[in-house]
């Protein structure tokens, strides 16, 4: 289908040099302090994989990655099948359509850091809107700055909120790719609503969901400014996901060595888990 | 079909919750957030509005942030479009792992890249300019607009080119008066995301910049932290936020279920 040619090269030579000056450099400033210590001064002493070793074996860390998967375990399984469950709530076609798309992806177009103080003012137990109706409404004694349970809640809702959306987005689109051909011979053949999910819809969706898995998986394993503004790691240590850790050695403590393992030990399990989904949802398209 | 209906509603419902709370309070006085809970604000100022209007270090902020993320989207897209097309339309060496690494760079945490990007973008002398957040978000903006114009340039049949060319057309002018155009709804997607990105992206804007091209939304933090009590300023701060993203939202409406798939579908 595609025509050989090496000159297309030069079509991507643009894209390559301005990504490369942003992800090559930085990357090999990182996996320079990774293996060094310095005191300052720049002043450099080569320490080979110590770091690494640190980090690997340092409880804290573990702890942080910890609290990482639970998080995005949490958030995979309650968005994709919301997301779900949503587009297929939708109205295929009509004056509803446009609007109910702009109003639900509204929430993403919000900067990270609004989000967050945006969550923050709703949660506030005496004055937020969230806060007062737990509070006094419902009679739930809830205060995300003091309670760990409250606080996860508070997280994991606001993710719900930020980025549900995308996984409806995602398969609705998915969704309205499919001919009505398709339902009318579903009909025909008497087939229940859940048949016709399970072997007309959701086939048709795959594509797509590996998108919206992927994309949720990568954004929700990076997450760093909202939860940062909204429950600052705390209380305690409790809402503290890896970023918000890294962020902590590398410019709270100013450790760059660790702080740059670290760095590396993330993105290669970021790297890992990705290309593991990737295989795996995409597998069946190969045999 | 009635109670089928329900479920997106009550989904709208509860995104629009917080963003109603954060408009509320920015009509509110300070007085009247910390006395207590209202549900609609008793006396309606706009005085955090006013404030942000007439005080230059709050309305740069958002000139700034308007600034770097056009110059971002510009750059994204230009660079973008070649080298979608070469994706699209050629074999060459190596493109399959190229293609990949593009997109490996949307995996890497921005907190990684903090520290290292201050420091490349301080040595090139672009610290603190316009240019160096709209370079710096062209890491994840360029993967993505290249990822997205390649799904629909996937669907113009190569027949277009082949005619063209037939025609007598050079390939600049075929791309630019008959290509550009046929995908122009993907280009408008990939502005859109580059867009969406570039404009809540805040950890690396606000590393990259002191006082000069800070963003709004760096503007923001330094005020609630320092001052707890400004909360009304604080959501109206946040609710102007909103608006720009509402803008672009509404051009590509029509677009946006398969833009967001990626014209993958």
């Amino acid at each position: 289908m595609k025509t050989e040619n090496q000159k297309a090269w030069f079509f991507v030579a643009p894209v390559l040099i301005l990504v490369a000056f942003n992800a090559i450099i930085p990357m090999m400033t990182v996996v320079n302090y990774s293996v060094q210590e310095t005191f300052g001064d720049n002043l450099f002493f080569w320490e080979g994989l110590t770091w690494f070793e640190q980090i690997l074996r340092s409880e804290r860390f573990h702890a942080a990655l910890g609290r990482q998967f639970f998080f995005t375990a949490m958030i995979l399984l309650i968005e994709i099948p919301l997301g779900i469950a949503i587009a297929l709530s939708m109205p295929r076609k009509g004056f509803w359509v446009p609007v109910c798309l702009v109003l639900m992806a509204l929430p993403m177009l919000i900067p990270w850091n609004v989000v967050g103080a945006m969550w923050n003012i709703f949660a506030l137990p005496d004055i937020g809107l969230l806060g007062y109706f737990l509070n006094h409404v419902l009679g739930i004694n809830y205060d995300m700055t003091q309670d760990p349970v409250a606080a996860w809640v508070t997280i994991i809702t606001m993710d719900v909120w930020h980025w549900t959306s995308l996984v409806v987005l995602l398969s609705y689109a998915g969704l309205v790719s499919i001919p009505d051909a398709y339902y009318q011979a579903a009909k025909i053949d008497g087939a229940s609503n859940w048949s016709v999910f399970r072997f007309i819809q959701l086939p048709k969706m795959k594509s797509v969901l590996t998108i919206a898995i992927l994309l949720r998986f990568m954004d929700s394993f990076n997450i760093y400014t909202e939860p940062f503004v909204l429950t600052g790691g705390g209380p305690g240590n409790s809402t503290t996901l890896l970023s918000i850790d890294l962020v902590k050695i590398a410019l709270g403590q100013f450790d760059l060595g660790p702080a740059a393992a670290m760095s590396l030990i993330y993105f290669a399990i970021t790297l890992f888990v990705s290309w593991l989904f990737y295989t795996l949802m995409t597998k069946d398209d190969l045999n | 079909m009635r109670k089928r209906s329900l479920v997106p509603i009550l989904y709208i419902f509860f995104l629009m919750l917080p963003i109603y709370w954060l408009v509320a309070m920015s009509f509110k006085t300070t007085n009247e957030i910390l006395s207590g809970f209202s549900l609609f604000p008793q006396t309606f100022t706009l005085e955090a509005y006013v404030t942000i209007f007439t005080d230059p270090s709050w309305y740069w902020g958002y000139i700034n942030s308007i600034i770097y993320v056009s110059l971002n989207t510009l750059i994204s897209i230009a660079v973008a479009l070649p080298a979608a097309y070469a994706f699209s339309r050629y074999r060459f060496l190596g493109d399959k792992q190229l293609f990949f690494w593009l997109l490996t760079n949307r995996m890497a945490p921005a907190a990684v890249f903090a520290l290292p990007f201050f420091q490349l973008y301080s040595a090139v002398g672009l610290f603190d300019t316009h240019l160096a957040v709209a370079l710096a978000h062209c890491l994840f903006n360029i993967p993505l607009a290249v990822w997205i114009l390649e799904g629909f340039m996937g669907g113009v049949p190569k027949e277009l080119d082949e005619t063209a060319y037939v025609d007598g057309y050079s390939f600049p002018r075929f791309f630019l008066t008959i290509f550009i155009p046929t995908i122009k709804a993907g280009v408008g997607v990939a502005a859109f995301f580059c867009f969406m990105f570039s404009w809540v992206e805040l950890l690396l804007a606000k590393t990259l910049t002191a006082v000069a091209a800070k963003p709004i939304a760096a503007t923001m933090t330094k005020t609630a932290s320092s001052a707890g009590y400004e909360l009304g300023l604080l959501a109206a701060a946040g609710t102007l936020t909103i608006i720009p993203g509402a803008i672009v939202i509404y051009f590509v409406r029509n677009y946006i279920a398969k833009g967001f798939a990626m014209g993958r579908v």
